[in-house]
C-alpha cells in the first residue's frame, strides 16, 4: 500500500480530532460514531494492523475506512510532519480495498454507476445538460471559460437549480462562458476519494483530452469537488488548466463593479465547503461576496474557516451515506450550529453541502427557522 | 450478538457498544509500550445512569470494567488486563456549571482538557485551570485520577489537589458524592473540613469507581504571559536555583528540560520559567524579580538567561504544548514513553545523569523534563525515550531502559507516577505493611468482586 512506511508514525495523540482551539471534536466520522477507531488516529492504527494481518477485511473495517469524509480537518490539525498525507493514506487504504474487491455495497454501486453510466445517478448522458434549458447559457464553442457543473449539478434536482443560477449569473455579468452539456463527463473527484484510482485516471484522461480538443484553457466550476480535481489532480496527468471556483470569479466581478448589488436584508451564516476551504485554502472569496451585499449580516458559526465542521458529504459520503442517520450525523450537528448563530440562511458554495444541510434542516424540523441558499442564489436576490 | 452485548446495547444503544475485532484491537493498547490485552466489549455511555447500569451488569456478571478517558497515560492504565468492558467516557463532555466568582467548575467525566480550556477562554476570560501538556484530548477526570500535573502545579500542587468535589459510580452501581457536595448543593471542597474521602478514588486508576463528575478549582487568568529560559550546566545547583525562583512567588510554572539535540543543548539544563501579568508593569516587575533571584548564579558564571526568539516563544507558551507530542516522531517512529517518578528536587542531578546513562546504554533518543510541584516540594522528573514503532528491537531497548528507571527511582526515594502494573507491584512490595493492609482493606470493601480495573493496585 502507498504510504505503508508512514502509518506506524501516528502517536494517536488526538489533536487531529479537534479544532485549533479545542472548542469541539471536529472529525465528522468521530462525531458520528464516537469509537476511537473511527477517528484519524484509530484509522491509522487499524490500517497498520490490517497491513500486518492482525485484523481482517471485515465489514466494520470497511465502514471505518469509508467513514472518512476526507474533510482534511486532521490534515489541518495533526501535529506531525506527515500530516499532509493523512487523507491520502486513508484513500490509499480504500484503493487497496477496491483492488481486493471488498468494499461497502454503496461504494460499489457508486463506482459501478460511474463506470457504466458516467454518473452516479444512472441517468443517460443526454440528460446531463438539461439543467441549462431555459437559460441563456450557451454550449462551449471557444468562449473564454468552460463552466463545468459536475454530476451533482447536472442531475440532482436541487443542484440543477443552483447550476442554472450560477450559470445565468455569469452570463448576465458578461463572462464569456460555455458548457459542455451532454458531452460533460464526471470529474472523478469522488471516484478518487473512494479509492478507484484506475477509473479516476480514465475519467481524468478523457476529460483532459476532450478539454484540450475543444481548446479549453480556463475552467469555472460549480462544485468545489470538481475544482479540487482539476486544480490538484489533473496537472499530474497532463491537464494544466486555469481553474476557478465560481465564487472566485463572482468576487472579482463584484469587486470590479461588473455586478451591482442592491440591499438584501438577511442574517446569513456561511458554511465552508471542505474542498474549497481546507483543501484549497479559499476562505475569502465567498465571504467577500456576502459582505458586499448591502443589508446582509454575515454571522460566523463557531467553527469556521480552517476549523469548519464538515457537512458529512465529502469523500463520497454524499453518495454512500455512511455518515448519515441519527442525531449525531454531521449534517444535523452542523445545522444546529448554524441555528445557534441566529442566522436565517445557511449560505453554501457547494451543491453537495446544500443538499446535506437541507437534509439536516428537515431532520431537525427547522424548516420554518432556517433555509439553505447557495451564494449565487443570494446574489441573485440582491440584483437590481 | 452475545447476551452481554445485547444487554449493553439495551443500556447505551446499539451504536455505542462494540464487541468487534477492530475496537478490541485498538482498545487493547495505548500509545506506550505495555503488553496488550483485548477488551471483550467497549461501550460509550452518555449518562451517569447508563454508567450505573453498565457497572451493575458488570458486577452481577463479574465482568471486569475499565474506565477510559483519552488513554494518554502511556503506562497501560486503561488496557483491560483481564478483558471485560472498557467504558470510553468521551461522550460525557458537558461543562455543567462555572461559578465565576468562586472560581469553580463542574464537568462531566469525559470532558477534555482542551474543551474546558476553550470554554473558559471564550466565556470566562479571567479564569483558567491547570492544563497539563498531555494532548488536549486528555480528560479532566483521568488527569486528576492519575494525580496529573499542569501549568499551575508549581503554585497549587498536583492537579488532583485542585479537585473541589467528585461524583463517583461505585462498583455496586451506586452514586457517591465526595466532598462538600455530599451535604450541600455547592461543590467547593473535596474533603475539608470533613474526612477527605477523595483519597478512596484519586490515584486508584479506576480500581475503586468511575468518576462521573469533577469539580475543579479555577485560578486567575492574567492577560499577559511570558517565558524566560535560564540555562545552566550545573545540575548540582538546580535545587538552589529552584529554591530562589520559587521564593519570589512570581512564577507560574517551572519546567527544566535537557536533551541531546540540537548540539548546543547537550549537557545543559534549560529552565523554562513562565510568568504572567495583567499589565506590562506587572509582567516586567516579575521578570525583574526572576532575573534578580538568579543573579548570583549569573555572577558566578554558573548560568545565564538565553534569548527566546519570537519564533520559539509561541511553541513554548502554547498550552498544551503540541511539541510534547511531536517528540514521538523525532526519529520518524511515532513513539515515546516516559517514566515520571515524583521525587525531591534535590535528586535532580542523579536523575539527569541517569537519563543520559540509560540513553547511551540503550542507544535511544531522550528528553529529560522536570516539572516543579509546589514551591519546590517535589518534582516530576520525566525520563522520556523516543522509539520507532516499526523497530521491535528499539521498542525492547526502550522497555529495558524504562525498567531501569523504575528501579532507580524507587532506590532514589521516588514514588512512581501513573505507575505501570510492574511499578505498582514494586511499590506495593516496598510499601509499609500497615499501609498496604489498609489499601487492601479499602479495595476489598469497595470492590468485593474485584471488577474495577482489575490488575491495578491489587494487594495480595
Amino acid at each position: 500500500m502507498k504510504y505503508a512506511d508512514i502509518v506506524h508514525r501516528c502517536f494517536r495523540c488526538g489533536y487531529c480530532k479537534f479544532t485549533s482551539d479545542y472548542t469541539d471534536f471536529n472529525c465528522p466520522a468521530y462525531r458520528k460514531f464516537r469509537f476511537e477507531t473511527y477517528a484519524p488516529g484509530g484509522r491509522m492504527w487499524l490500517i497498520r494492523a490490517w497491513l500486518n494481518d492482525e485484523i481482517k477485511t471485515s465489514e466494520r473495517f470497511q465502514e471505518i475506512i469509508y467513514s472518512c469524509a476526507t474533510c482534511a480537518n486532521c490534515v489541518e490539525h495533526c501535529v506531525f510532519t506527515f500530516s499532509e498525507d493523512l487523507v491520502n493514506i486513508f484513500i490509499a487504504a480504500r484503493e487497496e480495498l477496491v483492488s481486493e474487491g471488498i468494499i461497502p455495497p454503496p461504494v460499489r454501486d457508486f463506482l459501478k454507476n460511474i463506470h457504466v453510466n458516467g454518473n452516479p445517478y444512472k441517468e443517460p448522458a443526454n440528460e446531463r445538460g438539461k439543467w441549462a434549458e431555459g437559460t441563456s447559457i450557451e454550449t462551449y464553442n471557444g468562449q473564454e471559460y468552460l463552466f463545468y457543473v459536475g454530476c451533482v449539478g447536472s442531475y440532482d434536482e436541487r443542484a440543477k437549480k443552483i447550476a442554472a443560477t450560477v450559470g445565468s449569473l455569469l452570463v448576465k455579468a458578461g463572462v464569456s462562458v460555455g458548457i459542455l452539456g451532454e458531452k460533460e463527463t464526471c470529474d472523478g473527484n469522488e471516484v478518487k476519494a473512494l479509492g478507484e484510482a484506475g477509473l479516476f485516471e480514465l475519467l481524468a484522461e478523457q476529460n483532459i483530452e476532450s478539454f484540450k480538443k475543444l481548446g479549453i484553457k480556463k475552467i469555472i466550476t460549480l462544485d468545489p469537488h470538481g475544482f479540487n480535481a482539476f486544480k490538484n489532480d489533473y496537472p499530474a496527468l497532463g491537464g494544466e488548466f486555469e481553474v476557478y471556483h465560481y465564487t472566485q470569479i463572482l468576487a472579482q466581478l463584484i469587486r470590479s463593479g461588473k455586478v451591482d448589488l442592491k440591499e438584501y436584508k438577511a442574517k446569513v451564516t456561511y458554511h465552508d465547503p471542505c474542498y474549497l476551504g481546507r483543501h484549497n485554502g479559499e476562505y475569502k472569496a465567498p465571504r467577500e461576496i456576502l459582505k458586499s451585499i448591502p443589508g446582509l449580516e454575515l454571522i460566523e458559526m463557531e467553527r469556521n474557516g480552517e476549523n469548519a465542521f464538515c457537512c458529512g458529504g465529502g469523500g463520497g459520503n454524499f453518495f454512500t451515506d455512511i455518515l448519515g442517520g441519527g442525531e449525531d450525523s454531521p449534517n444535523r450537528i452542523r445545522t444546529m450550529e448554524a441555528l445557534d448563530t441566529g442566522a436565517e440562511i445557511i449560505a453554501v458554495a457547494c451543491p453537495q453541502c446544500a443538499k446535506m444541510l437541507e437534509d439536516g434542516i428537515k431532520a431537525e424540523e427547522l424548516d420554518d427557522k432556517l433555509k439553505v441558499m447557495d451564494i449565487a442564489e443570494i446574489v441573485t436576490q440582491a440584483l437590481p | 450478538m452475545s447476551d452481554i452485548t445485547q444487554s449493553l446495547a439495551e443500556i447505551v444503544g446499539e451504536s455505542y457498544v462494540s464487541d468487534q475485532p477492530e475496537e478490541a484491537y485498538f482498545y487493547a493498547r495505548d500509545p506506550g509500550l505495555m503488553p496488550t490485552h483485548e477488551p471483550d466489549y467497549v461501550v460509550i455511555p452518555k449518562t451517569v445512569e447508563e454508567i450505573q447500569k453498565v457497572v451493575r451488569l458488570a458486577n452481577r456478571e463479574k465482568i471486569p470494567i475499565v474506565p477510559m478517558g483519552a488513554g494518554m497515560a502511556l503506562t497501560g492504565l486503561v488496557i483491560p488486563l483481564k478483558g471485560g468492558i472498557v467504558v470510553d467516557m468521551k461522550r460525557m463532555t458537558r461543562i455543567i456549571e462555572v461559578n465565576e466568582n468562586a472560581r469553580l467548575v463542574i464537568v462531566e467525566g469525559g470532558t477534555s482538557q482542551g474543551l474546558l480550556k476553550a470554554h473558559l477562554e471564550k466565556n470566562y476570560p479571567k479564569l483558567r485551570h491547570s492544563i497539563p501538556d498531555s494532548p488536549a484530548t486528555a480528560t479532566i477526570a483521568a488527569n486528576v485520577m492519575i494525580h496529573g500535573q499542569g501549568r499551575l502545579s508549581q503554585q497549587y500542587g498536583f492537579n488532583s489537589d485542585m479537585v473541589a468535589g467528585l461524583e463517583v459510580v461505585l462498583p455496586s452501581g451506586e452514586i457517591c458524592k465526595i466532598g462538600s457536595n455530599s451535604i450541600s448543593p455547592d461543590w467547593f471542597s473535596k474533603g475539608a473540613p470533613m474526612p477527605d474521602l477523595s483519597g478512596l478514588f484519586l490515584g486508584w486508576f479506576g480500581a475503586t469507581g468511575i468518576i462521573t463528575k469533577v469539580a475543579l478549582k479555577l485560578y486567575p487568568r492574567k492577560k499577559l504571559r511570558d517565558i524566560e529560559l535560564f540555562i545552566t550546566d550545573r545540575e548540582d545547583l538546580m535545587q538552589e536555583m529552584v529554591f530562589e525562583l520559587t521564593h519570589t512567588e512570581m512564577v507560574e510554572d517551572i519546567n527544566i528540560f535537557t536533551q541531546p539535540l540540537p548540539m548546543i543543548f547537550k549537557d545543559n539544563h534549560h529552565m523554562a520559567i513562565f510568568f504572567t501579568g495583567d499589565t506590562d508593569t506587572e509582567l516586567e516587575f516579575k521578570r525583574k524579580m526572576i532575573w534578580d533571584s538568579l543573579d548570583r548564579f549569573i555572577r558566578s558564571k554558573d548560568g545565564g538567561f538565553m534569548g527566546v526568539s519570537p519564533a520559539m516563544k509561541p511553541t513554548l507558551l502554547e498550552m498544551p504544548q503540541r511539541s510534547v507530542s511531536r517528540f514521538a516522531d523525532v526519529n520518524k517512529g511515532g513513539g515515546f514513553e516516559y517514566s515520571g517518578p515524583i521525587i525531591l528536587v534535590e535528586k535532580y542531578p542523579e536523575c539527569a545523569q541517569k537519563i543520559k546513562e540509560l540513553a547511551e546504554k540503550y542507544e535511544l533518543g531522550y528528553s529529560g523534563m522536570a516539572r516543579i510541584i509546589g514551591r519546590g516540594h517535589c518534582m516530576m522528573y520525566g525520563f522520556a525515550f523516543t522509539f520507532n514503532r516499526a523497530d521491535p528491537d528499539m521498542m525492547e531497548r526502550t522497555r529495558k531502559a524504562l525498567h531501569e528507571v523504575s528501579k532507580f527511582a524507587l532506590e532514589a526515594g521516588g514514588v512512581f507516577w501513573k505507575a505501570t502494573v510492574d511499578e505498582q507491584k514494586m511499590a506495593l512490595d516496598k510499601m509499609d505493611p500497615n499501609t498496604l493492609a489498609l489499601m487492601g482493606m479499602i479495595k476489598k470493601n469497595i470492590d468485593p468482586n474485584g471488577i474495577m480495573n482489575p490488575g491495578n493496585w491489587e494487594v495480595r
